[in-house]
């Protein structure tokens, strides 16, 4: 069968995007053609600022080089101009006279810089700042010439303007605002940039009208002269005032055009269902996306359109802005200027060159501006798309986090300002310099991408917010993040939420009906999102819901924590921290038996045994006679007791046993994620209660109960949930916190980080200020745990399958001589 | 491949039946010399065979979550091919692949391979 024919003109990074993304759902469909002004391969138009500071070189950017379009047999036509396309025969035409027939036809034409309308626009030296060949002009005039000005101090023109003073020219920038970057900044964060970029020897003029650029009698700009009649010299004039869709093309086609290309939601031209625009070009709703991460996830709808999948819309995106000059840390997003109905929250230390603005209205974050400081730019960012309340955390937000821990990365809170050699995922030991380099030479644009390559923050993720900063300063102002909606993997489109939602409406009970009705891609899911729907299925419809055991991380199937060479650690179960001479007997004698290497006491109040061969788990666990201390578990780990009013001169309650009560109350309970408890008898707090899931906390008249406190990645304490009197109230308030967390958590979401999503008020909604839903959560959780047998005494029972523990032995030396035999017969 | 197969047939020797292996689930064939061979049954009942290192530190693909044609590491969940052993972009590196035949539901391996690769290999779990 003839393959239908794809034309796409515009060879950038929209279009080719659509391409990559094409290629990837339908490789065969299409005979693919593509028509681009610029006699280059597709290339990193962010990274031209790099470019022209030194930092990076013409060929660094290069995305697609000659030798991809070759493989997947695209035919380039680099450097023709498409200038005619007719809509009835379906032919589009270059300037050189080359045709090509279309059955769908890609429009991806993108921008052109605004050129002011004055005298002299024409002189020689006077340039925009858009392609590779404006880049060079600059590069070339900054060894010959001294004197640039650059109109417009937005985020192109201090790009620019920094570029060329890196190169060594005296650089004046002209701006008709108050401040700079007004679209993105307010006066006093445009102030204090204008100060730093100020001291590093740039010149502003703002309130600036130019009026016109004046000629040196050889057709060369000469200088700029203003209204007021004043003039400055000018050997090269750069115009960054702005953008304009280029929808010249499109309009001689007769397309409707108003801001841009109007498309739908499937990126599809509304005038013509044939033709698709994507990019800088395409206005959906009304906006023309200057910015990467909307243009490619444009790109990924249209891509899905043109493979015939037919789902996917594009709905619009929420952007943000970096600048990337480098030294400079500077974040904004959404509605920063606020206005009437918005609440401003503002800390200012001008000496200190650090100043945030955080715009709410209606009790939600509506924008942010940080300069000096942007490391909780992402989380920001995140709470603005999420559009959740903040009223709970208002008190706490100025000052942030939660994004970034604590640990593994020296305290560095400024990403621009880290030297390259500065470990950045204290993980896997990378650096700065290592993430830059992966993001400029592999193009990457996006955090999973950066993982991947790099594995920065691909372990503990405490490092994700400075990551994050270095992407968007490196892959530049025009990086925003994932949308709001984030897929569990790559294996669906389904997030989380929406994979939870329909496993209780739909009461779904196996994985094959959640794939097939949430339309996965893969037969049977990934290492991501199998233990996920796992934990969904028998989380949601516990005794229904069958458990599949090979959906499981390893831990979890052989009951046991896998260790770096293979052997596995055996942490039995000590009721509230308490053992005894026989179980301690026991344990030396399992040690001696089994000779297990190491025997460790736990942060948990039990005891680690250490590198215990696999065949040897089952009869270790026999030997023993101890429950499973479920250490290797999304589950209840531990509860962590002081030795309380039993012992204690200052306990002022019974630790011990309210310890030992919640554990056998919790034990075994699977949840979202590892779940650890402490009681502690007094406020001296020597169980530690304040960093846990749940701490409790012994007072005189009662019990204190915290929730969402974190001694790991992401120090955190605790928040104060509510006071009790009796221990039936602890277990009864904790457990039906804890299956709420179950219910809606989700997976590998910390308690800490569930109530970061949910909010405080919700679970007191649910917890505290609803005692008929909380005896019902904490009902639905002692059903789900009733009659749930060890792992360890009842493996059986509990489905483990044994014959993992063994090894099938094959006799290698019979082998080698059947082997032989054959050969010589 | 190496240079012997060229010339001789494989000598095809049974090692266990297909339902010894879980679906989505591995075993470990314990060799008298050499690293343990993993033994991984995809939900289709395709059988693939595997020296039980990863490429990247060593870890016992046998343990880890199988899907698709492929494993997770269960050490630093690297996806392992199981058709080629090869780890999936962007990491690199590749272990041994076992030629495997299944004949009347039982798992047949080439004695000449068991007996000749990856004898270097020393496994975690092995005594």
């Amino acid at each position: 069968m003839k393959k239908m024919n794809l034309v796409l003109v515009g060879n950038g990074m929209a279009g080719v995007r659509v391409i990559e993304e094409l290629l990837k759902l339908s490789p065969d469909l299409y005979d693919i053609t593509v028509f681009g002004a610029e006699p280059h391969p597709n290339y990193n138009r962010i990274l031209l600022s790099p470019v022209l500071a030194g930092e990076q070189t013409i060929d660094q950017i290069i995305l697609n080089s000659w030798a991809w379009y070759a493989e997947n047999r695209i035919t380039l036509h680099a450097g023709r101009k498409v200038t005619s396309v007719d809509r009835v025969a379906r032919v589009v035409r270059a300037d050189d006279g080359t045709e090509a027939p279309y059955d769908r036809l890609l429009l991806c034409t993108g921008s052109n810089p605004f050129i002011l309308p004055i005298p002299g626009r024409d002189l020689k030296g006077v340039i925009a700042y858009r392609d590779i060949a404006d880049t060079n002009t600059m590069i070339e005039t900054a060894q010959t010439h001294r004197h640039a000005v650059v109109i417009g101090g937005g985020l192109l023109g201090l790009e620019a303007a920094n570029g060329l003073m890196r190169r060594g020219m005296d650089v004046t920038v002209v701006h008709g605002a108050g401040w700079l970057m007004e679209r993105q900044l307010d006066d006093a964060a445009g102030a204090l940039l204008q100060k730093s970029l100020e001291a590093r020897g740039l010149r502003f003029l703002l309130d600036a009208q130019t009026e016109s650029l004046l000629d040196d009698g050889h057709g060369r700009v000469r200088a700029v002269r203003f209204k007021d009649g004043s003039e400055i010299p000018a050997d090269l004039v750069v115009m960054a005032v702005g953008i304009r869709p280029n929808t010249a093309l499109a309009e001689s086609m007769r397309l409707h055009c108003h801001r841009g290309i109007v498309v739908n939601d499937t990126m599809q031209t509304v005038t013509d269902a044939r033709i698709y625009s994507v990019g800088e070009c395409a206005a959906h709703r009304g906006v023309a996306y200057g910015l990467v991460a909307p243009l490619f996830e444009q790109a990924k709808v249209a891509a899905n359109h043109l493979a015939q999948f037919g789902i996917g819309r594009y709905t619009g995106s929420v952007t943000s802005t970096k600048l990337k000059v480098t030294g400079i840390d500077l974040f904004s997003a959404g509605n920063f200027m606020g206005g009437a109905g918005t609440e401003e929250i503002v800390m200012s230390d001008p000496f200190g060159g650090v100043y945030k603005k955080l715009v709410i209205q209606d009790e939600k974050l509506v924008g942010a501006v940080l300069y000096g400081d942007t490391v909780d730019g992402s989380w920001y960012f995140k709470l603005l798309r999420d559009g959740r309340s903040v009223s709970d955390i208002r008190d706490r937000l100025m000052f942030g986090e939660s994004n970034i821990g604590d640990t593994g990365h020296e305290g560095n809170k400024s990403a621009a300002a880290m030297p390259d050699t500065a470990e950045v995922c204290g993980c896997n030991g990378v650096s700065k310099g290592a993430i830059c380099k992966a993001i400029k030479e592999k193009g990457l644009f996006t955090l999973e991408e950066v993982k991947k390559h790099t594995k920065a923050s691909a372990s503990c993720g405490s490092c994700t917010g400075l990551v994050e900063q270095i992407l968007m300063f490196t892959a530049g102002g025009d990086y925003s993040a994932a949308p709001k909606k984030k897929a569990i993997c790559a294996c669906t489109d389904a997030s989380h939420q929406e994979v939870r939602d329909a496993i209780r409406i739909h009461r779904h009970l196996t994985h094959a009906e959640v794939y097939d009705a949430l339309g996965w891609r893969t037969p049977n899911g990934c290492a991501s999102c199998r233990p996920a729907v796992n934990y969904y299925l028998v989380s949601t419809w516990p005794k229904e819901a069958k458990d599949d055991p090979q959906s499981r991380f390893i831990n979890e199937r052989s009951h046991a924590n896998i260790q770096k060479d293979g052997t596995y650690s055996v942490i039995p179960r000590m009721w509230g921290g308490h053992t005894t001479p026989a179980e301690l007997r026991r344990i030396a004698d399992a040690v001696d038996k089994y000779r297990i290497p190491t025997v460790k006491v736990t942060g948990g109040q039990r005891i680690d045994l250490l590198g215990v061969k696999k065949e040897d788990l089952a009869a270790v666990w026999k030997d023993i006679g101890m429950p499973s201390g479920f250490a290797y578990a999304k589950s209840l780990r531990t509860v962590k007791t002081c030795v309380g009013s039993e012992w204690c001169r200052f306990g002022t309650q019974d630790s011990t046993q309210m310890g030992k009560d919640l554990e056998r109350a919790l034990w075994a309970m699977y949840a979202p994620h590892k779940v650890k408890l402490a009681v502690s008898g007094c406020p001296r707090n020597c169980a530690e209660s304040g960093i846990k899931d749940v701490g409790v906390i012994g007072v005189d008249s009662g019990w204190e109960i915290y929730v969402g406190g974190n001694g790991g990645i992401k120090t955190e304490v605790a928040q104060f949930l509510c006071k009790v009197k009796t221990p039936a109230e602890v277990l009864e308030h904790a457990g039906a916190f804890l299956q709420l967390y179950r219910e809606e958590g989700w997976y590998l979401e910390r308690t800490l980080h569930y109530i970061g999503r949910v909010g405080l008020d919700h679970v007191k909604r649910r917890i505290v200020d609803d005692p008929a839903g909380r005896a019902d959560l904490w009902a639905r959780l002692q059903f789900a745990l009733d009659g749930v047998p060890d792992p360890w005494i009842e493996p059986e029972k509990a489905q483990v399958d044994v014959r993992q523990f063994e090894a099938i032995p094959v006799t290698t030396e019979t082998a080698v001589a059947s082997a032989v035999a054959r050969v010589q017969a | 491949m190496n240079a012997r197969s060229a010339f001789v047939a494989p000598a095809w020797q049974a090692v266990c039946a297909v339902d010894d292996i879980p679906r989505l689930g591995a075993r470990r064939l314990r060799r008298d010399a050499g690293g343990d061979v993993a033994l991984f049954r995809a939900a289709d009942d395709h059988v693939f065979a595997l020296l039980d290192r990863c490429p990247h530190l060593g870890g016992p693909l046998s343990q880890g979550i199988v899907f698709g044609h492929s494993v997770a590491c269960p050490l630093h969940n690297w996806t392992i091919e199981l058709a080629d052993g090869c780890a999936r972009a962007p990491d690199v590196g590749c272990t041994l692949a076992f030629a495997v035949r299944v004949e009347a539901g039982q798992v047949l391996l080439d004695a000449h391979e068991l007996a000749t690769r990856g004898l270097e290999a020393t496994t975690a779990t092995a005594p």
